[in-house]
């Protein structure tokens, strides 16, 4: 049994601990604590029944935790009410606790944190080094995220919009560490679509599908970024956009469309052609108006900009261009693109160069360069 | 989720409010200047946003390749050199306003008469990792 299944178990037996009068901050603890046990015994004498065994381990775990007088007092009377072993409750919590974990009152960082280890049943270690920060300090953005959702109800229904979020960061903010993001992120968007059944978790994993189908091509042997219309689609993970396009239609046909929905759709019809000249901007065009009808973004405006160029002509997305607010993250390399399509050179080699120096990731700022140097060559 | 640099200047920076140089403060008053660096750091570990902080000695030379075979030239330091870092403190916070709120708490570190120091501290960006979804 490999990790990712052993960690595919957490949110359920949290869940068991939880139910039975656990406090969520203890019972994460002894999860991963019976986690890091399963992972160490398991490849010599894995169980017949995994849940049930690490329900076992991580309930003496919280035990074993509770030592103080008091806590004493309460656990002999949490052992008087422990359920005979046998079968494990069929009450699945996995959705209360992704709701639990992506609870309003968590800033986005910690909930990505909370998120990814009692839900994901990834160690502190593991989360720390994805997000490039101190062990220490990622222990403390944990317990104080148990800390802030201690008070929450567990049986308490959620909102899936903030879980949809928590899961788009994580798949879309992942940093390359030892720990895969965007895999993690799609594990744990599938686990949700199996725990409830909305469109825009559909939405949400068709996205992220789609959008990891093209990995091997986006990047370069030497690190650098390969824009969508440069890529080679030779390489794109067909059984990936098979599988996205699969969730995707099934969610449209339930006609309640949302914003993931939408921007899975482009990536969709981006996925469809088979060379980048054959891409259908004028679809890609009315998905973008849906996705601004929905969302009101600025960003979707801007990418709609793109599309208006590919579809009517770098004129017509200059023009939508123009209506935007010049100072949006990334208006000035659409501005370059543009009017380098537009045959204004020596404009966008002064644009690209510029919009490097704003941009905010350093991949960007390597093409965006690039794009300039290219440019200016020609000129000489 | 992003990442910062609070950049501390012996030169360079726009001159403090307490502009009273370090030498001229009791030993009373540097250690409890100390003493608000340390626990500025280390109530940034409790809340989950530090990430590393250290300081850099003033004396530094400018070293460079010299060609095949040939040892590295070093030059300096010099005097006249307009911008000097004297430390930083690297924070992975939720916005840029959280960033600019600890900025200013750090710059209310005590100087001489145990009064705020006002002192410009310079705020950049990290680049980050691209993201995956852009269209």
């Amino acid at each position: 049994m490999n990790d990712a299944l052993i960690r595919s178990l957490t949110p359920g037996v949290l869940g068991v601990l939880v139910r039975r009068g656990a406090d969520f901050a203890a019972a994460e603890d002894a999860v991963q604590d019976a986690l890091v046990e399963a992972v160490r015994v398991w490849s010599a004498d894995p169980p017949r029944d995994p849940k049930g065994w690490l329900v076992t381990v991580a309930w003496r775990r919280f035990l074993d935790g509770t030592r103080a007088d008091a806590a004493r007092r309460r656990r002999e009377d949490l052992v008087e009410e422990e359920p005979p072993p046998g079968p494990t409750s069929a009450v699945d919590d996995t959705l209360q606790l992704y709701f639990l974990c992506a609870h309003p009152s968590l800033t986005p960082s910690s909930a990505v944190a909370l998120t990814l280890r009692a839900v994901g049943g990834l160690t502190t270690r593991q989360i720390a080094q994805a997000y490039l920060v101190p062990e220490a300090t990622m222990a403390q953005r944990i317990s104080r995220a148990k800390r802030t959702v201690s008070g929450v109800r567990f049986d308490q229904p959620g909102d899936v919009a903030t879980v949809l979020r928590v899961l788009y960061l994580v798949f879309n903010e992942g940093y390359s560490g030892d720990v895969d993001l965007a895999a993690e992120a799609i594990r744990l968007t599938r686990q949700l679509t199996a725990a409830i059944d909305h469109p825009e978790v559909a939405g949400l994993l068709a996205l992220m599908l789609l959008h990891h189908a093209r990995r091997a091509a986006r990047g370069a042997a030497d690190g650098s970024l390969v824009p969508l219309a440069e890529q080679d689609r030779g390489r794109w993970d067909t059984g990936l956009i098979a599988e996205g396009v699969q969730i995707l239609q099934a969610a449209l046909a339930r006609d309640r469309l949302g914003e993931f929905q939408a921007q899975a759709a482009i990536a969709a019809l981006h996925a469809d052609a088979p060379t980048a000249d054959e891409t259908d901007w004028v679809q890609i065009v009315e998905w973008y108006d849906e996705l601004a009808r929905l969302t009101d973004s600025p960003i979707v405006r801007l990418n709609r900009a793109v599309a208006v160029g590919e579809a009517d002509g770098p004129r017509a997305g200059l023009a939508a261009l123009a209506a935007l607010d010049d100072a949006l993250p990334r208006y000035t390399a659409v501005a370059a693109y543009l009017h380098e399509r537009d045959g204004s050179v020596v404009t966008a080699a002064r644009l690209y160069a510029e919009a490097a120096r704003k941009a905010a990731n350093l991949a960007e700022r390597d093409h965006l360069t690039r794009q300039a140097g290219r440019l200016n060559a020609l000129r000489r | 989720m992003a990442k910062y640099l609070l950049l501390k200047h012996y030169r360079g920076a726009p001159s403090a409010v307490n502009d009273v140089p370090m030498d001229q403060w009791t030993p009373q008053e540097i250690s409890a200047h100390i003493a608000y660096m340390n626990d500025f750091a280390a109530r940034l570990e409790q809340t989950g946003e530090f990430v590393d902080g250290q300081a850099l000695a003033p004396d530094g030379v400018f070293v460079r390749y010299d060609g095949e075979g040939r040892p590295p030239v070093t030059d300096g330091p010099f005097a006249e050199t307009k911008d000097l870092i004297a430390g930083w403190m690297v924070i992975d916070v939720d916005s840029y306003e959280r960033a600019v709120e600890l900025a200013g708490e750090l710059s209310a570190a005590p100087g001489k008469d145990g009064k705020p120091i006002h002192e410009w501290l310079e705020l950049r960006p990290f680049l980050t990792e691209p993201p995956t979804i852009t269209e």
